[in-house]
């Protein structure tokens, strides 16, 4: 950085340059298959982290690359898993058509609330956000009949993947499907940010008064990717309702809402594997400390978050990045 | 019919009041410093904590406690703002949410260890318990208590703030903080004092909620919510703002859980985001 004259680059290179698949990469994917392996009796556990990483991703699709605030992001995922689960209760369990529909529903209402999200910055935007996932939690409480209220949705019937794989008690068939999906959302992921759109979309986060003027219209692109984030976020949530065939009325909470941000901020928000790696140390945290009492488990997430946003304000990723460039320099 | 109203208006507005004296301080804050913090129920759950075991452990009379409740709140408030606080005024607003949450959280799990979760009782006095009969209409004492003290309060904020010197230095580190700066007045110094006063206000309110909503280790996270209201439709830094915000939310609270129960803080949320949509900067911004 510190050398300006280095020879201009031509932009498109530098595109490409990001798109290129690096080694490391692949062997964090082909390891995700280790699991099936080594670890049986943890499958649940990552086919949890699988669905909380896509979460956390398309999370940050607004809060890294974005610089939208939102502290009301389960709305989606609910959404999501809502509406999976309500269709395989009422007599559609297939499971892919029911998260493509997850992932629909939850698309039209991140477009429907896109058009307040852009309206409204800084300290307004973090009360409309805890406001609107306060208003859905009331919402799926208060429609008990629908939902089924604070005891979850129960009886959801998933039918078989393909009309063959059984979904099995050790969860073989859920932690597949889940990393199936979860990979090509990944891909797709990747393919929009490193787009021109993607970069359209740092350079609002960076300055969001100049993008207009060099011809990007900031309002419409930031509504375009509150859609996609919301899309991504509900088939999060699908996953999580055909994957363990219940709806809790938590998946709509503002608990969930800020524990997906503590994972992608842990990891590293704006980072492509910072909420994958934030997912991971969260859950495995969370399932280490948890068991005893839920309660102190508040105590070590508020201990975790006030020490990352102290000592790693650019989240694990950020700190390890830190590190490497200081060492290439000396 | 008409006496049944004005007791629940009664009601409504001494709730109201409550949530006034538990906002206040975070209006001030957040319009000074910009500093968004989500932990201003803990420092309410504190004072209420304070006023809990003084009474049950050391006996001590009600009244006598809120001083102390106030104390306490301000206090751990300071300590804070010198910890961690002021490492992020220059955060972003997303750093600065995380870090308060993480704060209500350990406070949760703190009082939870500390004093259990099941709610906390507490004895009022004799005096505070009866209730007013003035013809039709029946008034409790506690809540006329509470109108009286957060009009007092609010008497005691607004004419410091427009007629000493220390409300003089907040307004102009309110309304421009980097030209106050520039004129010499120790912006720090009196963004810690402001805070530990609204800290204290905020202990205040958590030790006079107890008789009304109860005190639980979740305390800090389920009125935040309120408060929040408060502030952001109140707008930034305005007292007359809040009181009125206050006092509409208590009274729209009371009459939609007396008259639509089913209905629950749904309305309250709905009116809450259209109100920002429509005016984001709050309804009485002065900005």
């Amino acid at each position: 950085m510190t050398d300006t004259a280095t020879p201009l680059y031509n932009p498109q290179d530098l595109m490409r340059a990001q798109v290129r698949w690096r080694m490391l990469e692949t062997v964090f994917w082909v390891s995700a298959l280790l699991p099936f392996f080594v670890a049986e009796t943890y499958l649940v556990l990552c086919t949890q982290i699988a669905i909380a990483a896509l979460f956390a991703l398309s999370l940050d699709l607004l809060v890294g690359y974005s610089g939208i605030v939102s502290l009301g992001h389960a709305v989606y995922f609910g959404i999501g898993a809502y509406t999976a689960g309500l269709l395989a209760k009422y007599g559609w369990g297939e499971p892919l058509s029911g998260l493509l529909l997850a992932g629909l529903v939850a698309m039209l209402f991140g477009y429907l609330i896109s058009f307040i999200m852009v309206r409204i910055t800084h300290f307004a935007l973090i009360m409309v956000t805890i406001g609107l996932c306060l208003l859905f939690e009331e919402f799926g409480n208060q429609a008990h009949d629908i939902t089924g209220g604070h005891d979850g949705l129960q009886g959801v019937r998933m039918w078989r993947l393909f009309g063959t794989f059984r979904w099995d008690l050790y969860g073989f068939t859920a932690y597949a499907y889940s990393l199936v999906v979860v990979f090509l959302c990944f891909l797709v992921i990747r393919r929009i940010i490193n787009s021109p759109f993607g970069l359209s979309l740092r350079g609002m986060r960076e300055n969001a008064r100049r993008m207009p003027a060099i011809g990007a219209p900031s309002k419409q692109r930031l509504q375009i990717v509150y859609t996609i984030s919301a899309t991504f976020a509900g088939i999060a949530g699908g996953l999580l309702a055909q994957t363990t065939q219940f709806v809790a009325l938590d998946a709509l909470s503002f608990q969930r809402s800020a524990e997906v941000l503590v994972m992608l901020v842990l990891g590293g928000a704006g980072r492509l594997y910072g909420g994958i790696i934030g997912s991971i140390i969260f859950l495995v945290a969370r399932d280490q400390l948890a068991s005893n009492n839920p309660q102190y488990w508040y105590f070590w997430l508020g201990l975790l978050l006030i020490l990352v946003i102290i000592f790693l304000p650019n989240g694990i990723l950020g700190g390890i990045a830190h590190l490497l460039s200081r060492r290439k320099k000396s | 019919m008409i006496a049944r109203q004005i007791s629940l208006l009664f009601d409504g507005f001494a709730y109201g009041m409550l949530l006034f004296v538990l906002s206040i301080g975070l209006s001030v804050t957040l319009g000074m410093m910009n500093f968004v913090n989500l932990a201003h129920g803990a420092f309410a759950m504190i004072g209420g904590y304070v006023t809990v075991t003084l009474m049950q452990k050391a006996g001590w009379p009600f009244l006598a406690t809120l001083p102390v409740a106030f104390l306490g709140a301000a206090v751990a408030s300071v300590v804070l703002e010198r910890v961690l606080y002021r490492r992020l005024y220059r955060a972003t607003d997303l750093d600065q949410s995380l870090l308060t949450i993480g704060i209500v959280f350990v406070s949760i799990a703190a009082a939870a260890f500390i004093f259990g979760t099941t709610q906390q009782p507490i004895e009022l006095p004799a005096y505070m318990r009866e209730r007013i009969v003035i013809g039709d209409f029946s008034f409790g004492a506690y809540r006329l208590f509470l109108i009286v003290s957060a009009l007092i309060i609010t008497a005691v904020v607004v004419l410091g703030l427009d007629y000493t010197r220390f409300g003089a230095q907040i307004r102009a580190c309110v309304d421009n903080q980097r030209m106050a700066r520039g004129l010499g007045l120790n912006v720090d110094r009196i963004f810690m004092l402001t805070f530990a006063i609204g800290s204290g206000l905020a202990g205040l309110g958590g030790a006079m909620a107890i008789e009304i909503v109860g005190l639980d280790p979740n305390f800090g996270l389920k009125y935040l919510v309120f408060m929040l209201i408060v502030v952001a439709v109140g707008g930034l830094a305005s007292i007359r703002g809040a009181f009125f915000t206050a006092a509409m939310l208590g009274i729209i609270d009371i009459f939609s859980k007396y008259y639509a129960p089913q209905v629950g803080s749904f309305v309250l949320y709905l009116v809450m985001v259209a109100l920002l949509v429509w005016r984001p900067n709050g309804v009485f911004a002065r900005r």
